[in-house]
């Protein structure tokens, strides 16, 4: 079984940010990169598949410039085999189905059993470029999925909805799913697969053709501070908070 | 003229609250706003669904839930033939997420989530802001005023469009393709947690550190009368039922005093209560985004604060 697993890289912006000139991204200096989180549980759920499925691939994809190679060397060094980074001209990493159209080119060459993206990025969570993926590619979709299995060329697993409701279901493969954040605990790849990552030869796919993009990212600013709330702090100690707080809920029980 | 077109959100076969929020952003663009109910039995759902704005109501009879996402696909696409909208509104939701993006390709047009925000722009654009990176920075994306486009509202942002409307009501048919996404099973989750309707929400984060310390916690909010909420953390690591999730995928809330103690704040947290009336934040950790969207905060370990509440309840 050859799984592809989507990951992008996501920014943890500090209090105070400042804008690249364009003002259309958060200047490096003010962010941290990291993978995004989900995508790493999608990593996990692809590795466990794999290894009950007793032999198969699981490949990485990232779309983007040095964002997306840092990106595939930290979810690499989880232990999949190989990452693949799709770049090229045309490219607008700021709209997900450009995205999701550059991901199609290393759908058409790798041809793989099951497709894997995180539900959404944390930082800008738009849940769009796994169900724009499937549109193109012409499978199914199962969104906010966990607990996936195989059997011959059925996938199993649970689908999330709001409050709590929970899906169990079935689809054929080739198919699409967005796994849910948290829906296991990523692990820690060896050292000996650390090393691989790092070294690992990450080859550099351009999408042949690409949709038409139909919207523009034109500006960006920070939000209004406490987007319109002021903070008072409570000082006084633990005993000072819980009595304001106390009063707050019978206030707001009257 | 402008012309919305409304997909409802069906929960259940009940009109979700995030319908009637989003025919406020429409009737906000001017024209007509045509409310589209897609459902096993959309004719129960027509008095809910005559808001004032709307200014008629197109019904879809489906035969699968209103989980079926490729149904809803099927009959959205269906209804922007029919209805020619110059914009698509709809709930960000799982349920509406989970085709939306498909619309936009298959109909080839552009597609926002998670809009805080909907106007045209002086050169007639339509223009979407989102708030983003746990609500640190606004983004403002446009789609081409030449063609229609598809924005999926926040739910709980806009006002809900007052009942009392008397919207022309037709039926639209749609041949609805059989989904390859089969249901086996459906578990609905237990504990009758209603965080919707509560006035007061004591919400619990990856702070807690253990299970023991969530059960203290749990039973301290029992004991005050107040509502049990928790981030996503609490609920993957199973030490509560996931009825009591806040967040884009838990419920969305909005009570009078929401009091969040040990929660940093991810974009997914935030999005599920920002709009409640006071928010009150109780962290160690001062860089915490949701001391940015906090009425009242307190910089003190929640373990403190929990035992001296736990002594005054």
């Amino acid at each position: 079984m050859k799984v592809l697993v989507c990951v992008t890289q996501t920014l943890e912006v500090s209090t105070y940010i400042e804008l690249t000139p364009d003002g259309c991204a958060i200047d490096p200096a003010f962010a941290t990169a990291l993978v995004n989180e989900a995508d790493l549980c999608a990593v996990e759920e692809a590795l466990v598949l794999v290894e009950a499925d007793g032999g198969g691939e699981v490949v990485l994809v990232s779309v983007g410039e040095e964002g997306a190679e840092q990106a595939l060397r930290s979810a690499l060094s989880l232990g999949p085999e190989r990452a693949v980074r799709v770049w090229g001209e045309g490219v607008v990493l700021a709209d997900t189905r450009s995205v999701a159209g550059a991901l199609l080119a290393c759908i058409e060459s790798e041809a793989p059993d099951l497709v894997l993206t995180g539900v959404q990025s944390s930082d800008t969570g738009a849940q769009s470029v796994g169900p724009a993926l499937a549109a193109m590619w012409g499978v199914a979709c199962v969104p906010v999925g966990r607990r996936l299995s195989t059997s011959d060329s059925t996938l199993r697993l649970e689908r999330e909805f709001e409050a709590g409701l929970v899906e169990r279901v079935e689809v054929d493969l080739p198919a699409l799913v967005t796994v849910q954040v948290g829906a296991n605990t990523p692990r820690y790849g060896s050292f000996k697969d650390k090393m691989r990552a790092k070294k690992a030869d990450i080859s550099v796919v351009a999408p042949s053709t690409l949709p038409p993009s139909r919207i523009t990212l034109t500006r960006m600013e920070a939000a209004p501070t406490g987007s319109g709330r002021s903070l008072e702090l409570i000082e006084g100690g633990p005993s000072a908070v819980a009595t304001r707080i106390m009063d707050l809920v019978r206030e707001a029980q009257s | 003229m402008t012309r919305s077109l409304v997909l409802a959100e069906v929960v259940d076969g009940v009109l979700a609250p995030v319908t009637a929020q989003a025919v406020t952003a429409a009737v906000s663009l001017g024209g007509e706003v045509v409310l589209a109910l897609v459902a096993q039995d959309p004719q129960s759902l027509v008095p809910d669904a005559s808001l004032i704005g709307v200014t008629e109501i197109v019904t879809v009879a489906v035969p699968g839930s209103d989980r079926d996402h490729e149904q809803s696909l099927a009959a959205a696409a269906a209804l922007v033939a029919d209805v020619q909208p110059d914009q698509v509104i709809a709930g960000f939701t799982i349920r509406s997420s989970a085709f939306a993006a498909a619309l936009g390709h298959k109909l080839d047009l552009g597609v926002i989530t998670d809009a805080i925000a909907v106007y045209r722009d002086d050169s007639q654009n339509l223009v979407a802001t989102r708030s983003i990176y746990a609500g640190r920075v606004r983004a403002h994306v446009v789609i081409d005023g030449a063609r229609p486009g598809i924005v999926l509202v926040r739910p709980s942002i806009w006002e809900p469009a007052d009942p009392g409307g008397s919207p022309v009501v037709r039926v639209l048919t749609v041949e609805i393709p059989t989904s390859r996404v089969r249901t086996i099973e459906l578990v609905r989750p237990s504990g009758g947690v209603d965080l919707s309707s509560a006035d007061v929400i004591f919400s619990i984060g990856r702070g807690a550190g253990s299970q023991e310390n969530v059960a203290n916690f749990a039973a301290m909010a029992a004991k005050l009368g107040v509502a049990l909420g928790a981030s996503r953390p609490i609920i993957d690591a199973g030490w509560l039922p996931a009825a009591h999730q806040v967040g884009q995928t838990g419920s969305t809330v909005k009570p009078r005093l929401y009091v969040a103690f040990g929660i940093s704040g991810a974009l997914h947290h935030l999005a599920g209560m920002q709009n409640s009336r006071t928010i009150v934040v109780v962290n160690s950790d001062r860089n915490a985004p949701l001391f940015d969207n906090a009425d009242i905060g307190a910089i003190e370990d929640i373990h403190d604060v929990i035992e001296q509440l736990t002594l005054l309840a």
